[in-house]
């Protein structure tokens, strides 16, 4: 099946099986590697990304549901070589510590804050809920969202 | 493998009855995904047709129609959540809707999904147990509603004919005096699998049941009511004895298992003690 | 103004945050294959052939079983006993028996259906009791003795026992198990993939594919968390990758699913802990006489280091007049269990700090009148005979988490709010510990770690070391540590990739010692290549003109002079310093439903000194955080020897929402033993969460939980039994 869709706002073409995952189209098929699998079944949100402005599991898409959807990766976060205001906090905070959940994490907490700009601690939580991080406790998350939140 | 699935996108209802029609039995259902992606990547879907309907816009919508609330097939848990009508005719949804998975998870899945997917443990079924819903399913050959309490036929088996679809929800809107109440004990408090749900109705006045429904989940091989106990309790005192008699009475009705997530013994004391702590605040 | 202490960007950010970090699976290589692995069903039996399907399609496939083996078919370690594939027998269900490769992975998958595997089944072993006492079941025994016990039991005016249990854990990282091997020339071999220890695999390949030190080059990709799960299991993958690589000639990958990746790789050990202690009325703590068992599973990898390390925490961070610790591992037919943070000394300390939780309930004590009362101070007397003569912060750790936390305050006012009812109840508990910082005993004397730093001649510094950035901030605190030593900026200090044709052996990155070892290491070769440098000549201008010996300086590992210990009678300094800590759990127990919610969390951390704040309470907190999903939700039961939670929606894992806010504060009482103080942090904080959680669950409900996980199940069963 031939899919047109835009990724990071380019577009792309892409002939592929219809229930291929576009988790799958998106590291191999196009190479943006930045979008993680931690289980493949939409437990753990590694996969996060945003399809028409809405955060999905790339796990659970198959890509016949994305023909003419607008894709945003962790790739297509940074203006240009310019950090978002939450990439840089989730550096400056500790919000990254191995690494593998942030891209996820920094969609969702994109996808948050486009619905929720000045969120409490307890909407972020729950808002972060669906991605998990072995390695920070979540607490330098719940941090790098909120400075984000506090930047003009 | 997947790439030996075919897939057929249907633009309006009509064109996926046709298709349902002609390849009823052969093939299967994608709305959100959130189950059927799952079942594909651990091997056990075997139908080689998909169906995808989130191209019907059509059934994607949350109304009111004059004495219900009518939920479309295409309606995301989201949707409920932001709809004013789900919040003002079933507040006890918008609770479930906030603990199915999390915000990925209710961006895609939709209500009509769970319905067809008939877990014993989805999160919704027991609220449109308790609220005598009506599953408004069509083929070529018409339209009916199924009621939500027939619906459920047996483990994941639904009173669906082949070559029918779910098309909306339709919830009774509330009667003057009703409360609802609804309870998810999960694994952990997101992204999680239920060991019991119990979704209530119920009307009090004076310190008397009027009546009570009970939709109880993770209680046996479907979602189901519990009619002993609601005949035990309704137009009842609702005193301390009646209160443990209920927690008893649900405690032995429900028949529960014994699975990954938690005991038999541990669903029916849960179930028993969530119904009395609602019943206690209702004197 | 000094680095250390600071908090830079750490060195890898950047590239973190926009997606350009390469993991494993991230990698790709010109033909590289898709390996998998077919591997035993049951939990122990004879293999009697294994048969590829001669009706399935092989072209194309590359197989591998025993036989394809150059050297010795084992994955060297410790005993050397666990075998890279299995030739003859089975000993736990997720055994590797065969190994597939081909272009295509989902091929691969229907490949592995075709491999027919004869097994003559035998009786398994799984229940560690009954192990303790079969034939070739102990895998490890020994006994610490100090002072006289009898006498200790003979003044008690209480005897105190109980009985402790911990099941697995799952380390859990985020990013599966994954390698790849890419053959080189003359049979040489490159392993590229997720690993905390690139030593280990080299030293396990050359045994088994026979080829010399230079012939297999190993280099760390980006390693989305440990934990420990990535100390020895990557040998294995990385072995099962090579063998299909140099059948094939061709690179090789593979990566684990999750649900191969929880079957297979290894756990926190099992434990069951006794305890029968001696005490006054007053709280005097007098003898305690410990039973400590844990299940090693089928193979001995890390198990006789683990049970060293719960061993010699078994006593809690406690004075005792007298004690007894009796220490076993046994083997059992279940994968093998493993590293995980903490390493043995969350399961003992558990056991203790519950226990005491019993000995104040029984003397009608306040809990933490009773540890205070007991506290470890210095000049103390440990069960191995060592004497803390530095660095005890029992006292200040425990005190600042009950006075931040309020305590006292809040165990009065929960008191109270339960007198008056309601179906959720409050309740608040506290544990203190400590843990030893950097390898057991003479570990450290064993593996002679080699670190260093090399100027450049445009007078930039390269650190040489094999440590591995597993998200901890290895990068960034050796550059900490050697721009502050050599007057350098951050940015003019470059971290060598972990790749063991660049770097010497610095030590496998576990057991809280890279900072503390390593970083000492690299402190005194900055101090060594300063020396060279002549007075009134800038490192820069020197650099420019000076030959590489000057400007390389690589240090070896030597103990401080004062810390000696005898292996064979377990006797001395177990640990040059030790790490303290004190947790607070607040919680609110629903008496309908035995659910646990942790409210809040208070941790006093003393590691020494500390290298950047924001790196250090990212440990604190996240430790705490996998030390309370351990406590409340972490499940893991076998049924045959088969874990049946083995994926992310079966094993349960905390969320944003049912971690608490963590309040983490760190404490320096550094070390004398360390160029800079520092001790170890990355395992401490993981040893006192969940006592502190049982002891808040006793608090709120009458009700000690004795074993790990605190279920609702178990608690709901206690409360309506009561």
């Amino acid at each position: 099946m031939k899919i047109l869709l835009g990724v990071n706002g380019v577009s792309k073409t892409v002939e592929v099986a219809p229930m291929r995952r576009l988790l799958d189209v998106l590291r191999l098929d196009l190479a943006l590697t930045g979008t993680k699998e931690g289980c493949g079944e939409g437990e753990c949100g590694a996969c996060s990304v945003l399809l028409d402005g809405v955060l999905v599991n790339a796990c659970l898409i198959p890509i016949c549901q994305t023909d003419g959807a607008q894709i945003v990766t962790v790739e297509g976060l940074s203006n240009g070589a310019a950090l978002s205001p939450l990439q840089r906090s989730f550096v400056s905070e500790g919000g990254a510590q191995c690494g593998i959940c942030t891209p996820g994490m920094l969609v969702a907490s994109h996808a948050l804050l486009n619905q929720t700009p000045h969120p409490s601690e307890a909407q972020i939580r729950e808002g972060l809920a669906g991605n998990l991080c072995r390695c920070t406790g979540y607490t330098k998350i719940v941090a790098a969202v909120q400075k984000a939140a506090a930047t003009p | 493998m997947i790439a030996s699935i075919n897939v057929v996108i249907p633009r309006t209802k009509d064109a996926a009855l046709a298709t349902l029609a002609e390849n009823a039995g052969k093939c299967t259902l994608l709305a959100g995904g959130t189950d059927l992606m799952v079942a594909l990547e651990d091997g056990r879907f075997t139908s080689k047709l998909v169906v995808d309907l989130s191209r019907l816009t059509e059934l994607r919508f949350v109304r009111r129609e004059s004495d219900e609330l009518v939920i479309g097939a295409l309606a995301t848990y989201t949707d409920l959540l932001r709809s004013p009508h789900v919040a003002q005719m079933a507040p006890e949804l918008v609770l479930c809707a906030r603990e199915v998975g999390a915000a990925a998870i209710q961006n895609r899945g939709t209500l009509a999904g769970s319905v067809a997917n008939a877990s014993p443990a989805g999160d919704p079924l027991p609220v449109l147990l308790a609220r005598d819903a009506g599953i408004e399913v069509a083929s070529v050959r018409g339209t009916r509603t199924i009621l939500a309490t027939q619906f459920f036929v047996g483990y994941r088996r639904t009173a669906l004919a082949p070559d029918e679809m779910i098309t909306a929800i339709r919830i009774p809107a509330p009667k003057v005096g009703e409360r609802f109440y609804w309870r998810k004990v999960g694994t952990r408090r997101a992204q999680s699998i239920a060991k019991m749900v119990l979704a209530l109705r119920a009307t009090a006045t004076n310190g008397t049941l009027q009546a009570i429904a009970i939709g109880v989940g993770c209680a046996g091989p479907t979602p189901l009511r519990t009619p002993k106990t609601e005949a035990l309790v309704a137009g009842q005192r609702l005193d301390k004895m009646l209160i443990d008699e209920a927690r008893r009475s649900l405690a032995a009705e429900v028949a529960p298992i014994d699975d990954l997530r938690s005991t038999a013994v541990y669903r029916r004391r849960v179930a028993g003690n969530v119904l009395a702590t609602f019943l206690a605040s209702l004197t | 103004m000094p680095l250390v202490g600071q908090s830079p960007l750490r060195k890898e950010g950047l590239d973190k945050v926009t997606g350009a970090t390469r993991y494993g699976d991230d990698l790709s290589f010109p033909g590289i294959l898709h390996g998998a692995t077919v591997r035993s069903t049951i939990a122990r039996g004879k293999l009697r052939s294994i048969t590829f399907d001669p009706t399935f399609d092989w072209n194309g496939l590359t197989r591998v079983t025993a036989s394809d083996i150059p050297g010795d078919n084992v994955i060297a370690l410790i005993a050397d006993d666990q075998p890279a594939l299995v030739s003859s027998e089975i000993a736990h269900c997720a055994e590797p028996i065969a190994l597939i490769a081909g272009d295509n992975a989902e091929r691969v998958a229907e490949a592995i259906k075709h491999v027919h595997v004869d097994v003559e089944p035998l009786a398994a072993m799984l229940d560690p009791i009954a192990a303790a006492s079969s034939p070739n079941g102990v895998m490890k025994d020994f006994l610490l003795e100090e002072g006289d016990l009898a006498a200790a039991f003979a003044r008690a005016d209480r005897i105190v026992e109980g009985e402790y249990r911990t099941g697995y854990q799952e380390q859990l990282y985020i990013e599966p198990q994954v390698m790849i091997a890419i053959p080189r020339e003359g049979g040489a071999v490159e392993i590229r993939g997720s690993m905390q220890c690139p030593y280990y695999i080299h030293k396990a390949l050359q045994r088994l594919l026979k080829l010399r030190p230079e012939q297999v080059i190993v280099i760390q990709a980006a390693t989305g968390g440990g934990f420990g799960g990535k100390e020895d299991y990557p040998s294995m993958i990385a072995a099962h990758c090579a063998l299909l690589a140099k059948k094939s000639g061709r690179p090789v990958k593979i990566l684990y699913r999750r649900q191969e990746d929880i079957q297979a790789t290894t756990k926190r050990h099992p434990s069951i802990v006794r305890h029968r202690s001696a005490v006054t009325h007053e709280g005097m703590l007098l003898g305690c006489d410990i039973d400590l068992l844990i299940d090693g599973g089928a193979y001995v990898t890390l198990t006789p280091v683990v049970v060293s390390r719960a061993a010699l925490h078994a006593n809690g961070a406690y004075r005792w007049q007298a004690a007894r610790i009796h220490a076993r591992a046994v083997r059992t037919n279940t994968p093998p269990n493993g590293a995980f943070r903490g390493f043995g000394a969350p399961q003992a300390i558990f056991a203790i700090e519950a226990h005491v939780e019993a000995i104040a309930r029984e003397l009608g004590m306040a809990p933490h009148a009773l540890r205070r009362k007991n506290l470890l101070r210095l000049g103390d007397v440990l069960p191995t005979g060592q004497v803390l003569r530095s660095s005890v912060a029992s006292r200040e750790v425990f005190e600042d988490a009950l006075q931040r936390s309020g305590f006292e305050e809040k165990r009065a006012r929960y008191a109270e709010e339960r007198t008056r009812g309601g179906r959720k109840v409050r309740g608040v508990g506290c544990s203190v510990f400590h843990h030893g910082a950097g390898f057991t005993g003479a570990g450290e004397v064993h593996l002679k770690s080699v670190a260093g730093v090399e100027i450049t001649t445009d007078g930039r510094a390269r650190v040489l070391a094999a440590s591995t950035e597993i998200g901890q901030g290895t990068r960034t605190i050796f550059a900490q540590i050697v721009a502050d030593a050599l007057a350098l900026t951050y940015d003019d200090v470059d971290i060598e990739e972990a790749d063991t044709s660049l770097v010497p052996d610095s030590g496998p990155t576990v057991a809280s010692r890279t900072c503390m070892v390593v970083g000492g290491l690299l402190h005194r070769a900055c101090k060594e290549i300063k020396q060279r440098v002549p007075k009134g000549t800038s490192l820069a201008a020197w650099a420019a003109l000076a030959p590489l010996e000057a400007r390389r300086s690589l240090m070896q590992y030597t103990p401080p002079p004062e810390i000696v210990w005898d292996e064979a009678t377990y006797r001395g300094d177990a640990y040059a310093a030790y790490g303290w800590g004190a947790n607070v759990a607040e919680v609110e127990v629903d008496l309908d439903t035995g659910e646990t919610t942790v409210l809040r969390l208070t941790a006093s951390i003393d590691a020494g000194t500390v290298m950047h704040p924001v790196l250090a309470e990212g440990q604190v907190e996240g430790g705490t955080a996998q030390g309370l999903g351990w406590a409340t939700v972490e499940e893991l039961r076998a049924k045959e020897g088969r874990y049946l939670h083995d994926r992310m929606s079966t094993y349960i894992i905390p969320t944003a929402l049912d971690t608490p806010p963590i309040d983490a504060r760190l404490i320096e009482c550094p070390t004398p033993h360390q160029p800079l103080g520092a001790k170890g942090l990355g395992e401490l904080p993981i040893d006192g969460p969940a006592p502190a959680v049982v002891a808040a669950i006793l608090d709120a409900t009458g009700f000690l939980p004795t074993a790990l996980p605190a279920s609702p199940e178990t608690l709901l069963a206690a409360l309506e039994s009561a």
